[in-house]
């Protein structure tokens, strides 16, 4: 039945003009707000501190400024550890512009311990086929931090043994 | 009383990596000339235009509405755009229903697009973000992680995937209008590039241009298109925080919570006894087995059993994906919309060669951003 439908699919004339590569560069003002502000300005300490909203909130890391779930601001720092546990990854294979590592690598979800929720961030120093859900994981920084999350470099296997599944399976 | 909705005419175009003869105005309105073809109406019929695509990032132009008004015959009619990040076609429709059902206009012209060859999707979705660490994975970076939770979560076979697009893409070649011309055997599949361990090359969809094109109408006239409409039963829309702790990526609330709603309003009980055929926005192979479960049509963690079975196939006894759904064709923009379309056209039966026989009852599903936006109808070939 292919083709047996006139689909209007041309090839375009030789001599039209299909198309003309235009940059653009964006250049923006960016505020990164009080409760940001707080998180990074401990990262120069290489400290990850996380927030709530009031004492019995869900923890977050890097915070936002308020809790998704409510709305309410996250208005208590909650200090964590720069370890944690994978909770799930890919093996990247395909390379694209502006790909800061050599494939293959490991892109995870890590829960930082005493955190909610996790963050995407890269592994390295470890064989790809050796990353596994439950894997413990720490920091490894700049040379000298400064307040960006790009002051983490990736994070690689600390060697602890693996977390229980229990720890962090309501955390996907 | 809300009005009831009527799909009376449906138009796409032949979904490719480039539609380098056509420009943007030029794409779009190629869907539209078919739909209002297929309604028996003309420019002048249309009452208010409704259109919708991805993030401007996609193909760096702004506002693209505003230069598309006159290529869609707007000029001197209500327009709007619409944006729900990959669910924007689904939602995009489902505005310019509610217009109709809300009896604000009669007669709607509903477009949603996507060039990506005059785009870098994957750029577009990985800008760099002041003080956040560099995203290192794109979109299928993203999404891959939770696919192998589904996988660890559930113990299932780790070829499901391959099994969903070998089917997928076979019925794509019964698509005029689809972007893959390709059939695949399972060890093409399995043996096709690991892109983003554990999502293969061929388990991915393509980057397309495509367009798609629907005109909606009031009851007094449901009877102008060439075929008898399809009619609205439900529709429903939610969405869930990008960022939520605790939030389950895998099964996602919000998609539940838009299921129940969608099949409430159209009396489905039973979702896989109750639609005859669903085409489901399964953009990575993997997420046929996680929709399944999602959207009730099987028990958490046996929607694999499902696939295998050989239910979802086009002679199964529930069709998913009869045009070879986004695993096929790709214009991200439209991609929801092409969801909804294919649903309307096999309950009016012009779904060609991939027409699910006596299909009454079909479910449309779109879903976007980090699964969190979702937007669903139920459409039937008789009135509500």
């Amino acid at each position: 039945m292919s083709g047996a439908t006139d689909t209007g699919d041309t090839d375009a004339p030789a001599d039209l003009v299909t198309g003309i590569v235009v940059p653009i560069h964006v250049e923006y003002e960016y505020t990164a707000g009080e409760a940001a502000s707080r998180f990074l300005s401990h990262i120069p300490e290489r400290r990850l501190v996380g927030q709530r909203h009031g004492d019995h909130g869900l923890v977050y890391v890097p915070p936002r400024g308020s809790d998704p779930a409510n709305g309410e601001p996250t208005d208590q720092d909650v200090e964590l550890t720069d370890q944690g546990t994978v909770t799930t990854f890919c093996i990247v294979n395909v390379p694209f512009a502006g790909q800061a590592v050599e494939c293959p690598y490991v892109c995870a979800q890590i829960l930082l311990d005493g955190a909610d929720i996790t963050f995407q961030a890269l592994i390295q120093e470890a064989e790809v086929s050796q990353i596994h859900p439950g894997m413990r994981v720490e920091a490894v920084w700049v040379d000298d931090p400064e307040p960006t999350l790009e002051s983490i470099r990736y994070f690689r296997p600390s060697g602890e043994p693996d977390a229980t599944p229990e720890s962090y399976k309501d955390h996907m | 009383m809300a009005n009831n909705v009527a799909v009376v005419g449906i138009g796409q175009t032949k979904h490719n990596t480039q539609r380098n003869e056509l420009s943007m105005p030029g794409l779009v309105r190629e869907a539209a000339t078919r739909a209002l073809e297929d309604a028996q109406m003309t420019w002048a019929d249309i009452d208010a235009v409704v259109i919708g695509k991805a993030p401007d990032t996609f193909e760096g132009v702004m506002m693209p509405e505003l230069f598309l008004a006159d290529a869609l015959g707007a000029p001197g009619k209500p327009m709007l755009r619409v944006h729900t990040a990959g669910s924007v076609g689904g939602s995009t429709a489902m505005v310019a229903a509610g217009l109709v059902k809300a009896g604000v206009h009669e007669r709607v012209l509903t477009v949603a697009y996507e060039k990506q060859s005059e785009s870098n999707a994957m750029w577009a979705l990985a800008m760099k973000i002041p003080f956040a660490p560099p995203l290192v994975a794109g979109a299928g970076g993203y999404f891959a992680p939770y696919v192998r939770a589904y996988i660890e979560r559930h113990d299932v076979p780790d070829d499901i995937g391959i099994k969903v697009a070998v089917k997928d893409t076979n019925n794509g070649v019964l698509n005029p209008y689809a972007h893959k011309q390709m059939t695949v055997t399972y060890d093409e599949v399995r043996d096709s590039m690991m892109l983003w361990d554990p999502i293969r090359f061929l388990e991915s969809c393509p980057s397309s241009d495509g367009a798609c094109a629907l005109v909606l109408t009031s009851e007094a006239h449901a009877a102008s298109g060439k075929l008898p409409p399809a009619w609205v039963h439900g529709m429903a829309w939610r969405s869930e925080p990008t960022m939520l702790a605790r939030q389950d990526k895998v099964n996602p609330r919000a998609g539940q919570e838009c299921a129940r709603d969608v099949y409430a309003q159209a009396g489905i009980t039973d979702p896989r006894r109750d639609i005859d055929c669903a085409e489901v926005y399964v953009p990575f192979s993997w997420f046929e087995p996680k929709w399944l479960e999602n959207l009730f049509f099987a028990p958490e963690g046996e929607g694999w059993k499902l696939t295998e079975s050989g239910a979802t196939s086009l002679d199964g006894d529930i069709p998913w994906n009869m045009s070879g759904g986004v695993i096929c064709s790709n214009p991200i923009g439209a991609s929801g919309m092409l969801r909804f379309a294919e649903a309307a056209m096999q309950v009016r039966g012009q779904a060609g060669a991939h027409q699910v026989d006596g299909a009454a009852t079909a479910l449309g599903h779109a879903y976007g951003g980090g699964s969190q936006f979702f937007a669903m109808w139920i459409v039937r070939n008789t009135k509500p």
